[in-house]
């Protein structure tokens, strides 16, 4: 019999592997976005297992709302990684330091 | 341990083992189609709860849209992959300790306090879609308007960012052709009429 609890670790584990990942690839901007939409899944599927446990359709449209913005959030990026690569002819994040902040 | 069980267990591991891909993949394109392997495999799995749609519009807007996108700017940039590659390994014990301890303490949470609640049981002609539309443009029209408006930013922001202009382009700039008045393009000229041709022939014979 699968119960939530199911659900909820395999979120919280795929959670975890992204964070490894923001950890091992420090430098490449492109995998960085990868992790991060890693994150928003692993966020996404513990909102559809509640929806789904709880009875509760509005889960499920969060969700809904949650692609819209990762989608809009990763074009977004993408364009900014564009326009930094034609500029700097780089997308390592450690040469990113012209504001010497 | 029926077969949905099985079955979960099946793609939650590809799904983890896809993940771990990503993050660990030499090739930024190898990267990018492990990602495609974890949406598809999470697509299935919300199909397991039931959540048809929403599997439906993860395969299209994720496989379909986000990953392809990724697909292309890693295919149109010419990076240095062994030069970022450096030291990669370096911090997978903190990594390691970091996302172990979260996964550990959110696992232990999570196994005391949920285990008791039931699933919710559809009828046969429940629909996923309608339910989902229904709320969408009754309870959350408000929040499906903005959506639409930030959808809308990102694509005028996304275009605006990648805007080039090459400079040996010969192009008009429709602000200019408006603001253009007929004092700076006319001259007029006054000068004496002509006479007319027969009478200037009469002249010359005459």
């Amino acid at each position: 019999m699968l119960t939530l609890s199911h659900y909820l670790t395999l979120g919280a584990l795929l959670f975890a592997i992204a964070v490894v990942g923001i950890f091992l690839n420090r430098r490449n901007i492109i995998v960085l976005l990868m992790a991060i939409e890693l994150m928003l899944l692993a966020v996404n599927m513990n909102f559809i297992a509640f929806s789904h446990y709880m009875g509760d359709a509005a889960g499920q449209v969060f969700v809904f709302f949650i692609l819209t913005v990762a989608a809009a959030e990763a074009a977004i990026g993408l364009a900014i990684l564009m326009a930094l690569f034609r500029n700097l002819s780089t997308v390592n994040v450690e040469d990113l330091d012209s504001l010497k902040g | 341990m029926n077969f949905e069980t099985v079955i979960f267990y099946i793609f939650a591991a590809i799904l983890l083992l896809s993940a771990a891909r990503v993050v660990t993949a030499k090739s930024p394109i190898h990267a990018a189609l492990s990602l495609v392997l974890a949406f598809f495999t999470a697509a299935a799995i919300w199909l397991l709860l039931e959540a048809e749609f929403l599997a439906i519009t993860l395969v299209l807007v994720y496989v379909g849209a986000v990953t392809v996108l990724f697909l292309f700017v890693v295919m149109t940039l010419d990076f240095n992959v062994e030069k970022m590659r450096q030291g990669f390994w370096r911090h997978l014990p903190a990594a390691l300790v970091a996302g172990g301890i979260m996964a550990a303490e959110m696992v232990l949470v999570l196994r005391t306090r949920t285990d008791n609640v039931a699933p919710r049981n559809f009828d046969v002609h429940y629909s996923n879609t309608k339910e989902l539309g229904r709320l969408l443009y009754t309870d959350y029209v408000y929040p499906f308007e903005l959506a639409a408006v930030l959808l809308l930013v990102a694509i005028i922001a996304a275009i605006a960012l990648t805007l080039r202009r090459r400079k040996d382009t010969k192009y008009i700039d429709p602000a200019d052709q408006v603001k253009v008045r007929r004092e700076d393009r006319l001259r007029l000229v006054s000068m004496p009429a002509e006479k007319p041709a027969r009478a200037a022939a009469e002249k010359t014979e005459g």
